[in-house]
Order: C-alpha cells, then sequence, then structure tokens
C-alpha cells in the first residue's frame, strides 16, 4: 500500500510576476515527489525483500543440491501448478484476515465444494448441459459455506474462530456422507479438457491463480471494498461509526474466502480428476502461513497481496525442494515451522523500528 | 480543596530535590521531540507537567519510567547521577507511572492487579491471604477501603480502577508518581477524591507529577509548575499561587490569546428545523425531546454518566432506542441504524477519539473520506487522486498540522486529530453534527480553534449538538442548553440565560434530595 502517493497535485494559477517562485516552487515539489516517489518503491521493496529474499536463497539450495532438476522449465511449472490451488485459497484468506477475522474451515470447504461438484449427479447433469455447471457447484456450495460463516460471525456473534472451527468439523463430514467416503472419479470430458492442458506454455491452473491475485490485488487496493475491509479490520468501531455496515462486509469477506474456496476446489478437481472428502487436508494452515510470512497483520487492519503470492511461493518451492532431494514431509513441516517463526519475527521487528 | 495552601508549600522547598533532569535531548527520525528539557521535583510536591500537544509531555514522562532512553541529558536522582536504563530500574527507585490508559487486567481481582508482575508468593505458591492484607491497607491508605480486594478489576468504575493503578503503584515503595492526565476519564466529585488521595500522598512525602489539560485543576492541586513548549521547558519551578492563568496560557501557546469563544450572532430561531427528536427513550435516559434549527449550537451539559453521550449515540443510531422518533430533515431515522443516520446527513464525532472515531494507523486522507467512499469510486474502483486533493483542501481550511495527509493520523495530536474526524463530516456537508466531548484531550490552544470551527460550521447552517463535562464550554459555545440529570433533561433554554453555577445546581439536584 505504499504505491501511488505521486500524483501531482494541478500547478497553480500562473502569475507572471511569481513565474521564477512558481517554478522554482514546481521544481522543489517535483524532487520531493521523486523522492516521495523513490521512497515509495524502496518501502515497497523494502516489504517484500525479506520474501524475495528468501525465495531467492531457497532457489539456491535448490539449484546446489539438485541442479537441473530443480532448475529446469518443468519443474517451475510444477512449482507454479502446487501453489494455484492453495495460492487462491490464500487470497481469500489474505481479505478475511486483513478484515479481522479468520477462516479455519478452507480445507474442509474445498472438500465439500470439490465432493458436490463431482457427485453423479452432478456429474450428470453437466454431461447432459455443460461442464460449466459443476464449476457452478463448486463455487455456489464454497460461497453458501462462506455465507454461513459470515452470518453466524456477524449476527449470531460467534467468534470467528469457534464458528469456523464447526464449519471445518461439518464441513467435511458432510463431504463423507455425500461421497461415502470413496474418491470420486471425473468422467466429464468437457470439463478436464478444458481446464487441464497448458495456455500460452504455462499451465491453466497457474492463470487461473494468476488472474485470481491479480483481480484480489485491485480489489483489496484500489476499491470502496478493499478500503472498507481494512477499516473493518482496523478499527471495527470506529468504521461502524463512520457509516459502515461492519456486519454486512463482515459476512461478504466470508463469503470472498468461501468462493475462492470453490474456484480452489475445481482447481484440484481438474488436477487430480477426482472429487474427494479428504481434499484440502489442513489448507486452513497453510494458507494462514502464507498469508502471515506475507505480511498480512493477523490482528487485521493491513493487508497484502502480493506478500501472499511471495508466502505461498516460498512454501511451494520448499516442499520442491524437498522432496526432489527425497527427504521426508516430516522434515519438511519442521522447517515450515522454523520459516514462520523467523518471518514474523523479522516482520515485529522491522514493524517496530520505524514506529517508535 | 479551595486554598493551594502555601503552608505545604514552605516544608518543601527547604529540601534538596528528589529528582533534577538537565538538558534532557531526545530525538526520533526526522523529529527532535525533546530539545533540551529541565525538570526539578522535590520530595512532597505536586509537580505540574504543562504544555499543548506535542510539546514533549508523553515523551518526557517516558524518559522518566524509561520506556525510551534519552539521547542526551542528565538524571539525578536523590543527589547522585542515574542513568534509567529499564522500566524495570526505574520502577526500583520508586518512580511509578499511571498512564491515561490504565494498564490492569480487567479479568484479574484487585489484589492480582496490584502485586501483579511481584506476586507474593513462596516456593511458586502464592500466598493469597497476605496479598489480600497488603491489598487492604493500601487501598486503606488511599482512603478507599471501600474496594475490596476479591472484586474482579472489570466491574470497577473508572475512578476506582485508578485507585487500584494507585495502589499498585504504591506497592512498589514509590516515591515519586506520575499521573498522565488523571482526571479525563473522572466526574467532579471523583476527581474532588483524587485530589484528597493526592494530597494524602505528598504528605507521606511521596512527589507527584501531575499532568493535564484542565489549567482550574492545576490551580486546585498543584504547588510548582513547569511548563513545556515544542520540547523545551519555556518556564519551570513556578509557584503554582504566583502565576496568573493568563500567563501560563502565554507561556504554553507562546501567544497572549483568550481563552475565548466565538461570538454568537445574533439568532433568529425560526430557520427551519433540521433534527427533531421526539419523547426519545433508550439506555439510562428517557423521553428526551430536542429540538435543533439550521445554524443552532445545543449544548448538553451534565454529569459523567448522566447519560448525555447515550442520547448522542441513540439519536445517532448507534444504540437502539425504546421508544420515539428521530426525525431529520422531516425524515425518520430507522431505528438503531447508523446507516440511516449518515444517509440522512448526520455526522458524530464519538467520545473516544481514538477508539471510536480514528483509524489510527491509515493515512489521515483515508480518515476523511472514509465516509464518503462512494463519492470517489466510479464502479468501485477509487480514485485517488481525487481523495487526496479533497482531503487535503479541508484540512487547509481547518489548518490540520503537520500538513500533508499521507502521514498516520496516529501521529497528529489531539487537537488535529479532532480536526480530522471534523473533516470527515464536512467532506459529507453533514446536516446534524453530534459532538460528544470535542475538545477532550485537546490542548488550550487548538481548543479555542475547535470552538472557531464549530461556529464556523453552524454559520454554514449545520445544526450542531455538543455534550461537555465543561459547563464553562457548553454555556461559551451553544445557543440553548440543554441539562440532564440521571437520563431526563431538566432544563433547556438559551445559554445566555443561565451561569454555572445554576447549571452545577441543577446537574447536582438528585443528589442532594
Amino acid at each position: 500500500m505504499s504505491d501511488s502517493s505521486t500524483d501531482p497535485t494541478p500547478p497553480l494559477e500562473p502569475a507572471e510576476a511569481a513565474e521564477t517562485a512558481r517554478v522554482e516552487k514546481e521544481a522543489e515539489k517535483a524532487t520531493e515527489q521523486t523522492t516521495r516517489g523513490w521512497a515509495a518503491v524502496g518501502a515497497g521493496l523494502g516489504h517484500n525483500l525479506g520474501l524475495v529474499v528468501a525465495l531467492a536463497l531457497l532457489a539456491v539450495v535448490g539449484l546446489i543440491t539438485a541442479g537441473d532438476r530443480f532448475a529446469s522449465v518443468d519443474n517451475v511449472m510444477t512449482i507454479l501448478r502446487l501453489a494455484a490451488v492453495i495460492g487462491v485459497v490464500s487470497i481469500g484468506m489474505t481479505f478475511v484476515i486483513t478484515g479481522g477475522g479468520i477462516d479455519l474451515s478452507v480445507g474442509a470447504i474445498v472438500a465439500l465444494s470439490s465432493v458436490w461438484a463431482t457427485t453423479l449427479a452432478t456429474q450428470q447433469m453437466a454431461n447432459d448441459v455443460h461442464w460449466l455447471l459443476m464449476v457452478t457447484t463448486a463455487l455456489v456450495v464454497g460461497g453458501a459455506c462462506g455465507l454461513v460463516n459470515g452470518l453466524l460471525i456477524s449476527y449470531g456473534g460467534i467468534v470467528p474462530f469457534i464458528a469456523t472451527l464447526a464449519m471445518l468439523a461439518s464441513a467435511r463430514g458432510l463431504a463423507e456422507i455425500l461421497s461415502d467416503r470413496k474418491t470420486q472419479i471425473v468422467s466429464v470430458p468437457g470439463f478436464t479438457d478444458a481446464l487441464a492442458g497448458d495456455f500460452l506454455g504455462v499451465p491453466r491452473l497457474v492463470w487461473i491463480f494468476a488472474v485470481v491475485a491479480v483481480i484480489g490485488w485491485i480489489v483489496l487496493n484500489r476499491t470502496t471494498f478493499g478500503r472498507r475491509t481494512l477499516a473493518v479490520g482496523g478499527n471495527p468501531e470506529a468504521a461502524r461509526l463512520a457509516g459502515i455496515d461492519v456486519r454486512r462486509h463482515t459476512v461478504l469477506l466470508y463469503v470472498v474466502v468461501g468462493v475462492c474456496c470453490g474456484i480452489a476446489a475445481i482447481m484440484l478437481v481438474s488436477r487430480t480428476t477426482t472429487g474427494s472428502a479428504t481434499h484440502g487436508m489442513l489448507y486452513e494452515l497453510d494458507a494462514i502461513a502464507a498469508v502471515v510470512i506475507g505480511g498480512t497483520l493477523l490482528s487485521g487492519g493491513r493487508g497484502t497481496i502480493v506478500g501472499t503470492v511471495f508466502g505461498v511461493l516460498i512454501f511451494t518451492t520448499l516442499s520442491n525442494v524437498f522432496t526432489l532431494n527425497n527427504l521426508s514431509i516430516s522434515a519438511q513441516s519442521v522447517v515450515k515451522g522454523l520459516i514462520i517463526v523467523v518471518a514474523v519475527l523479522l516482520q515485529t521487528r522491522l514493524a517496530r523500528r520505524p514506529s517508535s | 480543596m479551595t486554598d493551594p495552601s502555601p503552608e505545604q508549600e514552605t516544608p518543601a522547598a527547604g529540601q534538596s530535590a528528589l529528582l533534577q533532569m538537565r538538558g534532557i535531548v531526545k530525538r526520533f527520525p526526522g523529529v527532535l521531540a525533546l530539545g533540551g528539557v529541565d525538570l526539578d521535583v522535590r520530595a512532597g510536591e505536586v509537580h505540574c507537567l504543562l504544555g499543548q500537544n506535542g510539546a514533549g509531555k508523553s515523551t518526557l514522562i517516558k524518559v522518566l519510567s524509561a520506556s525510551y532512553q534519552p539521547d542526551e541529558g542528565e538524571i539525578v536522582w536523590q543527589g547522585s547521577a542515574t542513568k534509567l536504563s529499564t522500566p524495570d530500574a526505574a520502577m526500583g527507585l520508586g518512580i511509578s507511572t499511571i498512564y491515561q490508559e490504565l494498564d490492569l487486567v480487567d479479568g484479574l481481582t484487585v489484589t492480582e492487579n496490584i502485586f501483579l508482575g511481584h506476586e507474593i508468593s513462596s516456593g511458586g505458591f502464592s500466598r493469597r491471604h497476605e496479598a489480600t492484607a497488603r491489598a487492604r491497607a493500601l487501598l486503606a491508605r488511599l482512603g478507599h477501603s471501600e474496594i475490596t480486594p476479591h472484586r474482579l478489576v472489570g466491574d470497577l468504575s473508572p475512578a476506582a480502577q485508578q485507585i487500584v493503578s494507585m495502589a499498585r503503584a504504591l506497592s512498589h515503595d514509590t516515591k515519586l508518581l506520575i499521573l498522565d492526565e488523571p482526571s479525563a476519564v473522572l466526574d467532579q466529585e471523583e476527581v474532588r477524591n483524587l485530589f484528597r488521595v493526592v494530597r494524602d500522598l505528598t504528605e507521606q512525602g511521596v512527589a507527584v507529577v501531575y499532568i493535564s489539560h484542565r489549567l482550574e485543576e492545576i490551580r486546585q492541586i498543584g504547588d510548582r509548575i513547569t511548563v513545556l513548549k515544542d520540547g523545551r521547558t519555556v518556564a519551570t519551578g513556578l509557584a503554582v499561587a504566583d502565576t496568573p492563568t493568563a500567563e501560563l496560557i502565554r507561556l504554553m501557546t507562546g501567544r497572549d490569546i483568550e481563552y475565548a469563544f466565538p461570538p454568537r450572532p445574533a439568532h433568529s430561531h425560526d430557520t427551519e428545523v433540521v433534527l427533531e427528536v421526539r419523547g426519545l427513550s433508550g439506555e439510562r435516559f428517557r423521553d428526551v425531546d430536542l429540538t435543533v434549527h439550521a445554524g443552532e449550537i445545543v449544548g448538553l451539559a451534565g454529569l459523567v454518566g448522566a447519560g448525555r453521550s447515550e442520547i448522542l449515540e441513540t439519536v445517532y443510531g448507534a444504540r437502539r432506542s425504546t421508544q420515539g422518533t428521530v426525525g431529520v430533515g422531516g425524515r425518520k431515522l430507522r431505528r438503531g441504524s447508523v446507516r440511516s443516520a449518515v444517509a440522512a446527513g448526520v455526522g458524530l464525532c464519538p467520545e473516544e477519539r481514538k477508539s471510536q472515531g480514528l483509524l489510527l494507523d491509515q493515512a489521515v486522507y483515508r480518515n476523511v473520506t472514509i465516509s464518503s467512499l462512494r463519492r470517489f469510486a466510479k464502479s468501485g474502483f477509487l480514485d485517488f487522486s481525487e481523495e487526496r486533493r479533497a482531503a487535503e483542501e479541508l484540512s487547509r481550511s481547518l489548518d490540520v498540522r503537520p500538513p500533508g495527509v499521507d502521514r498516520p493520523v496516529r501521529n497528529l495530536s489531539g487537537g488535529n486529530q479532532q480536526k480530522v474526524v471534523l473533516a470527515r463530516w464536512l467532506l459529507r456537508e453533514c446536516k446534524v453534527l453530534l459532538l460528544d466531548e470535542p475538545t477532550r484531550g485537546v490542548d488550550v490552544g487548538a481548543r479555542t480553534e475547535i470552538y472557531n470551527l464549530i461556529r464556523r460550521l453552524a454559520d454554514e447552517g449545520v445544526a450542531v449538538v455538543v455534550v461537555s463535562s465543561e459547563v464553562e464550554e457548553v454555556l461559551g459555545l451553544a445557543d440553548r442548553v440543554l441539562v440532564v440529570r440521571e437520563g431526563s433533561v431538566v432544563h433547556e433554554g438559551p445559554a445566555t440565560e443561565i451561569d454555572e453555577s445554576r447549571v452545577l445546581d441543577l446537574v447536582m439536584e438528585g443528589d442532594v434530595a
């Protein structure tokens, strides 16, 4: 949010006598603006510099330990494809956390959406009508789960942690009931054809992530919705007294993350060609971790989409490097935990410095 | 506490200083917060620290409590040069600070709060009986035995919580007690009580550094005064009794200003009625009628807790009314809906500016535009430069200092933060402005500006309702005054036809009867 502080104020009236003074003043203003511009760029880099360095370090480790197996185009695409699904969830999570909430149910919502979109009935209808019906189903299911979360939190007065914990349990339970604990194979040709494969040499899933991230950035930084999210997360009481409908806005935030989960479910179904109640296990932890190491404040009021994207890439690259070196998932988890701690420690140090 | 009692000053005057600060300098990146401050405090005196917001008072007390390390200067404690390296060390010497925002834990008992961080225990087990006994003794020393040690602090009134804070300070064997605006949350009776406690403490040899914006309080409680301005000491060790108020104001502001209210225009009340409240009842008040014409300022006087803030917040829709109607420009507002009020052109500057009014970490311009976002949005997308331009224009016209709308509101002084909240409603061109304690935490110089601003708004046709604990402020500023006691309006009339003592009578009557 360090951008766009450089809009020039329109020049004042050109009184001829004061022309020299005016020119001087404007030159002064211009330099001030350039320095401000540079300061903004610096601050932007500064915010994300740690993340860039961390990602670069990981890449160096990958290069040294796995060489060409790491540095191949194929492998980079693998990393991006893996990052895409959790990335979309994390974008949604960024909104909820910036707005002062938390959503523990994202993994369960992904599972439920994936199952609902791939039941025999849905697939049959999709075959009869159009494969987009599966997509719509997942989005609606995800959005509806988010709506329930939001209503419980806003109007039921249940704290987000508990409301979404309940959703975590029941959504995954419902997914198990719907699927009878079986993996549902996708047999709608149009669906798999449309989402699998590449576009301009990049997997379609990665395009989807990119589009979601760009939209997320625009919405958070450039729209009234984003501004209100910052206000609601930063000081809900002040936001309410300023005339913002805090409760409605909070509901919308959970719907946003729910819809993101629906999108992620579709991507996951396409990647695995299955729908399953075991999809999206522990996504909530991965998403929260990515958001937090990206620099979004867990207490709300400050959020960064770019940071979240970096956070997701760091974790995905990490697991890729571990996999290439045949290291266990358990070792991966240990390092992941360390990264979270170090990242947050560094952030609190950096955050404390200028504000004293 | 009517006399500043010179008797108490004489013994103190003979003693050497308990604390001396010499040439204290504290820099922050780009800001010189303290540029050479001197302070002498003697044992057993009440030493008042005066200065406008941003004069460096908070920084100075943070240096004194070792939250900040000074960059230059010398601190002498009981005759020997000292370095206050950590807050713990400062406390160990006997320096305790009670901040404006009390740092108590609501969910713990009075005893637990008093001994928080230095619990009385053996082998890890707390000795609860001993702690309770000592807490009781401390509270008795403060003359507040009625606060029982096992009550939860969250259940106590702000005044009682303050006493608990002081008991906590005394539990550290405090020699110097710093009180940062202690009267801000208290009503007049509680303030009197606080003064008695402070006097008791000084008689026991404790030195008190007292910070307040209210000059009349300093007159009642203070022995000597140090005045800060722009991070420097402009006068130190002034005897309260010998220093006229006008002199103090001159020292604080550096210019001779009157503690003055803008003149009232000769009012014709045949302007249209903008705000019409009929038979409004709600939490802590009942059956309130209130009519405000365009261009009129109506003041609500009354004690803290009489229901004034509740009335304002209910009119605004932030609280739900149980009965009655609120009409703006002839249209009825939806019950309990802030949005309906805002849409009809009502604005509220809430009592707790920081927690209810502002997004402290957000830039000034964002705080100004937050209620008018739609105006700067084209199909949901915000036009930042337009936002900034509008905020800049307003902040120039309200003289928000320092200028520049990109800095976080947190960095502004109280008076300038208030201007930012006002600017928010000016931007909406609201018809009704509800102001709850508009000058709380605002220094003397900025107060006059706020008063002028409010009058200017009224002259532009806004209907203004002002709630204030300071009777003088209500009488000086408003055209018409409503006196509220225990949730009911007990008097209504032109401000010019009633004086301060009559208002106080009306306000107190209930307690006397």
